[in-house]
């Protein structure tokens, strides 16, 4: 019986949870962290279900409330929206584990409010994934944001003008995204994806539909971060708390990037992203020049998280830049580096957590020694790191080497050149940070380091640890399994395209 | 023929990679490991040879890494005959590292010999690889592996050696995977077949931009001039490390990519055809020329060795571009050849540092007197390299010459002959000086531990060995006949 | 109909949604002063829903209710639910934000004492 509610179970368990949140904080405080986790957890799993069904059933239609498509609410879970929903509730359990083991006396207080926002996040993430028509998109994904301008607010300090920032920027991209659809609606009648599939082409208004797609376009790129419409993106994830930096960062701007592939692959049909159109030019393009500006902002960046925000403004641009190649290989790539990067993103920036927590700051100077007391941690930093540079079998190296393949097989020379760029841009900044943490510069042969001030060991604790190796180990697996992926669900997933 | 032998090649390097950590606190447990494991490597890969002589080898297929190209190992005669140099050469190594670094003192040893696990592991990959992305994966691997090794004194300098070399070998791995990509476009296919890959009927722009990718790719480790300033950088590191990795394992896969790429990818006539066989072999007769000058100039010893390696390599670069069966069979026995002299020439080198704190040519006056076996070795493995009949160096020199020759190529003939007269030139001196001159003054000079000698004096020996029984221990000049059969044969 | 008149019966309301658009664009990215921010984000959510009900305006026309007796009036005659529910929704979420936004005012206010973005930079440091 559940099997067949599982596309509304996705969004309404976490929203149920996020309601009774509160209340379970003003009863039982010390149960919130568990709940949180809890439930994060049977998301996760009911996403996996839902995988497996679509895999063996195809894509599943839910009518909600019984009401038919196009007048009624249609949840839809097809091959690629299973995946992301894998991945964005997979990394998301496992941040609020790391978040029920992360004691910052900061978000001490306020356990409750914070939970329960990032549960309503989650929510709105996984609704964005099986809305099936626009609208619904357009609320889940103010859902979504809202719960994390506030999240982010939270524990105050500079997080307040960078959410404030976020608010701005992030309503404008979502006013953005809704006249477009106004477009789109007034052009056809209808909001329902499968349904303006089959009524756009026919519409014959090639302006009105390039121009709502722009619209889309801009306004899911700027909750994307992409570059140039990035500017809120390093603030928040340098002053966000840690723990909702980890959850944040990974998945918010892969599922407006799967909305936005949705949106111009099902929606408005194959002929408008092919064979270099505008806006695929300009996707590409756009793609490009986000992997470039995001890798050479991270360079001279002094804070950990300062410089993972700028890669994942570059390694955003690697996703967009999948979907602007618009052909089978690419956009497996632009899919698979939704996974790799929302892994290695996510333990990167659970490393930067508990360094912070450990040794005193997030700067890439406190990093120092860090190999000495905490060397679980380190072998996570190292693996993520290697995987960001693109060294294989971690997985990073597998989505560069589909969108390579992509690039070169439609003889675009200079994409494929920037792909690569990109690479050694990553090598160059997250060299930096393996330098500060796994070597101790002596003045000479002879010299040695002075010990760690304030102890030896200071590893990170269990429930910060295991999310850690966990995702470690998944890095490393997504890229030996990566064919497998690819092929199985992928590749198929692309080739459906049309809902 | 599938069996689970060519994977079984690569188990003990990853369980001493496994097991290293765990015995940090046990040095004489952790170093078991390594021996154990180098111990186990050589006899699985002196188990491969049969079956490369006979026939196309065996070969392990796992897991799909992309759609259509497999994780596979092929232990084919090329690839036997390299994993066969870096086992061996593991084995003595990691008896001479222990005498090293326990003499010295050298901090951070657990993250040492797990790193030489993990690298040579990877260099074993390299060697049995069957198709372009194994290849790849394994190679990465080892710029990765390697990096803290030549980082280890963790000086200033050395940190900066580092950056030049990562800077330098990921780069090439940027244009390698090029190179790998756009032979999946073009070509269809990943795997290593002998005499190329590529349809007769690619066009010359796509042949001529495949080959410029896969073989800048390789380059660089091969230390082909001007790709090479790498090299003496990185021998800011401890001297076993400059002895396996960078005699041998580092640059001999650079070389061994340089004779895959030209002989299983490419292919010689293709490569001929676009006329970039000529480009290449200028490049690296050039090389042999400017760096065995540049060797006659150096005071440091081990920047004198390394310059004298980016020389001798580019002897096996030249003998892949000309691709005669001589100068083929000549460079793969070479990659042996050199390997094993040359090794031992630095473990000579971090021997006299032990004993004496000396790493400067002029400050060598005199000291074979004090340390006899070990600058004897020396002066035998000099020679040796130089070419001087009946030790290994004459031999491989004289397949590359003769050759040559046969292939109508007198000007490559030449350089060879001038380079091992330069030979003599940079070696020679030091012999000289070592034992004619009067011995230094210290009284309490004398030969460091036998873990350091021994290793000295077996590679110095076998490198006489190689030259009069060139088939023991493992059947290494039928084996690169066989390679330069295969590779020729195709046609 | 005069023109004026015309013209606000056919394109005029989105020519104004636009220029209001352009206004609160205008709005947010000059001014320094966070609340003058807010109000310009307000503006410009405010006009693209006047765009969306401006299109769906219908002259004279009725609930679409169908009375329970029977007689149901032509199709015509009836105004389109859709994109006024649509819009509600639009206007919550419009409140939605400026509730979190005016309450992260309120505590940027609180801490810092002032509404100015290079104050409040100031006295970040």
């Amino acid at each position: 019986m559940i099997r067949d509610h599982l596309p509304v179970l996705l969004v309404v368990v976490p929203l149920l949870a996020a309601i009774l949140t509160p209340l379970v904080a003003a009863a039982a405080p010390r149960a919130v962290r568990g709940l949180t986790a809890g439930t994060a957890v049977a998301t996760a799993l009911l996403a996996l279900a839902g995988a497996a069904r679509v895999l063996e059933a195809g894509t599943q239609r839910y009518h909600v409330g019984g009401w038919a498509p196009p007048w009624g609410i249609e949840l839809v879970l097809d091959p690629l929206g299973a995946f992301v929903a894998v991945v964005v509730t997979g990394v998301t359990a496992c941040g609020l584990v790391y978040a029920a083991g992360f004691d910052d006396p900061r978000l001490a207080d306020r356990q409750g409010a914070t939970a329960a926002l990032l549960l309503l996040v989650l929510a709105g993430l996984t609704g964005m994934v099986v809305a099936g028509d626009l609208f619904n998109l357009f609320v889940f994904l103010e859902v979504a944001s809202l719960a994390s301008y506030a999240v982010i607010a939270v524990a105050g300090g500079p997080a307040l003008l960078a959410a404030f920032r976020y608010v701005v920027l992030g309503s404008l991209g979502a006013s953005l995204y809704l006249l477009g659809v106004a477009y789109l609606y007034f052009l056809t009648g209808t909001l329902n994806v499968a349904d303006l599939a089959e009524r756009v082409p026919g519409a014959d208004a090639p302006r009105l539909v390039a121009t709502a797609a722009g619209l889309m376009a801009i306004g899911l790129g700027i909750k994307m971060g992409v570059f140039p419409l990035h500017g809120w993106l390093p603030d928040v994830y340098t002053h966000a708390p840690a723990p909702v930096a980890a959850l944040l960062a990974p998945v918010a701007g892969k599922v407006a990037a799967y909305a936005l592939a949705r949106v111009l692959f099902s929606v408005l049909g194959a002929g408008i992203v092919v064979d270099r159109s505008f806006l695929a030019l300009a996707l590409a393009w756009l793609g490009a020049a986000s992997i470039l500006a995001g890798g050479v902002l991270a360079l001279r960046q002094t804070d950990l998280r300062r410089l993972l925000a700028y890669s994942s403004v570059s390694q955003m641009g690697y996703i967009v830049l999948g979907l602007g190649l618009a052909d089978a290989t690419s956009l497996a790539g632009a899919y698979l580096h939704v996974l790799n990067h929302a892994l290695m993103k996510a333990c990167l920036f659970f490393v930067a957590g508990a360094a912070a927590l450990r040794l005193g700051g997030a700067r890439l100077a406190d990093l120092r020694t860090m190999h000495r007391r905490m060397p679980l941690t380190t072998l996570c930093l190292v693996v993520a790191a290697l995987s960001m540079i693109g060294v294989p079998p971690a997985g990073g190296f597998f989505s560069k080497w589909y969108l390579l393949l992509g690039a070169l097989g439609q003889e675009r020379w200079a994409l494929a050149a920037v792909i690569l760029a990109g690479g050694l841009l990553a090598v160059a900044y997250m060299f930096r940070v393996l330098e500060h943490a796994c070597l101790e510069p002596r003045a000479d042969e002879d010299h040695h380091p002075p010990a760690p001030r304030g102890g030896r060991w200071a590893e990170a604790g269990p429930a910060m640890l295991a999310p850690m190796l966990l995702l470690s180990a998944g890095i490393v697996a997504a890229g030996l399994g990566n064919a497998w992926i690819v092929s199985a669900v992928l590749l198929p997933g692309v080739a459906v395209g049309g809902r | 023929m599938p069996s689970l032998l060519p994977g079984a090649a690569l188990l003990p390097a990853l369980l001493a990679g496994l097991l290293i950590p765990w015995s940090g606190r046990a040095p004489n447990l952790r170093e078991a490991w390594s021996l154990l494991a180098a111990a186990a490597q050589c006899a699985v890969v002196a188990a491969l040879a049969p079956a490369a002589l006979a026939g196309p080898g065996l070969e392990t297929r796992l897991l799909d890494l992309s759609p259509g190209v497999a994780l596979a190992l092929r232990a084919d005669a090329l690839g036997v005959v390299f994993a066969a140099l870096s086992s061996g050469l593991w084995l003595l190594t990691t008896v001479y590292s222990i005498g090293y670094v326990r003499s010295l003192g050298e901090h951070a040893q657990t993250r040492y010999f797990f790193c030489f696990a993990v690298a040579v592991g990877a260099a074993v990959g390299v060697a049995l690889a069957a198709n372009l992305l194994t290849f790849f994966l394994f190679y990465e691997i080892l710029t990765v592996a390697t990096y803290p090794l030549v980082v280890h004194k963790e000086t200033p300098a050395a940190v900066r050696a580092g950056r030049v070399y990562l800077a330098y070998t990921l780069g090439a791995g940027g244009a390698l995977l090029a190179g790998v990509a756009a032979t999946w476009v073009v070509a269809g296919t990943l795997e290593f077949r002998p005499g190329g890959v590529l349809d007769p009927a690619t066009a010359p722009a796509a042949v001529l931009a495949l080959g410029a990718l896969l073989v800048l790719g390789v380059a660089v480790k091969a230390a082909v001039m001007p790709l090479h300033a790498w090299l003496p950088l990185a021998m800011i590191a401890p001297t076993p490390v400059s002895a396996l990795l960078h005699a041998v394992a580092v640059v001999k896969a650079g070389v061994f990519g340089v004779l895959r790429v030209v002989g299983y990818v490419i292919g010689p006539d293709a490569l001929a055809a676009v006329g970039a066989g000529g480009v290449l072999a200028a490049a690296a007769g050039a090389t042999i020329v400017l760096a065995s000058l540049a060797a006659l100039g150096q005071d440091n010893l081990k920047r004198l060795l390394a310059f004298s390696t980016v020389s001798q390599l580019s002897y096996i670069v030249l003998g892949a571009a000309l691709a005669t069966p001589g100068t083929l069979t000549g460079a793969v026995q070479h990659m042996v050849n050199h390997g094993t002299l040359k090794i031992s020439l630095f473990f000579c080198a971090g021997a006299i540092y032990v004993a004496t704190g000396r790493e400067r040519v002029s400050e060598l006056g005199g000291i074979g007197r004090r340390l006899p076996v070990t600058m004897g070795a020396f002066a035998v493995a000099a020679l040796a390299l130089a070419g001087t009949p009946p030790a290994a160096g004459f031999l491989s020199k004289w397949y590359l010459i003769g050759g040559a020759i046969e292939g109508g190529a007198w000007p490559a003939a030449l350089v060879y002959l001038s380079s091992s007269l330069l030979n003599l030139a940079y070696f020679f001196p030091i012999v000289v000086a070592a034992f004619f001159r009067p011995p230094p003054a210290d009284a309490d000079l004398r030969e460091p531990s036998p873990l350091l000698v021994a290793p000295v004096a077996i590679t110095a020996g076998a490198g006489v060995l190689l030259g009069l029984a060139p088939n023991l221990p493992v059947a290494f000049l039928d084996l690169a006949a066989r390679a330069a059969g295969d590779v020729l044969g195709a046609r | 109909m005069t023109g004026a008149a015309a013209w606000l019966a056919g394109v005029g309301p989105y020519w104004i949604a636009i220029l209001l658009l352009a206004l609160g664009l205008y709005a947010m990215i000059a001014h320094g002063n966070l609340m003058k921010k807010l109000i310009g984000l307000n503006i410009l959510q405010t006009a693209v829903i006047l765009f969306f009900l401006s299109a769906s305006a219908k002259w004279r026309a009725t609930l679409p209710i169908v009375p329970a007796a029977g007689g149901a009036a032509p199709p015509s005659a009836y105004a389109n639910p859709l994109p006024h529910a649509l819009m509600l929704t639009a206007i919550v979420v419009m409140v939605a934000t400026l509730g979190v936004a005016l309450a992260l005012l309120v505590r940027l206010y609180r801490r810092y004492g002032s509404f100015e973005e290079d104050v409040i930079l100031g006295r970040m440091e």
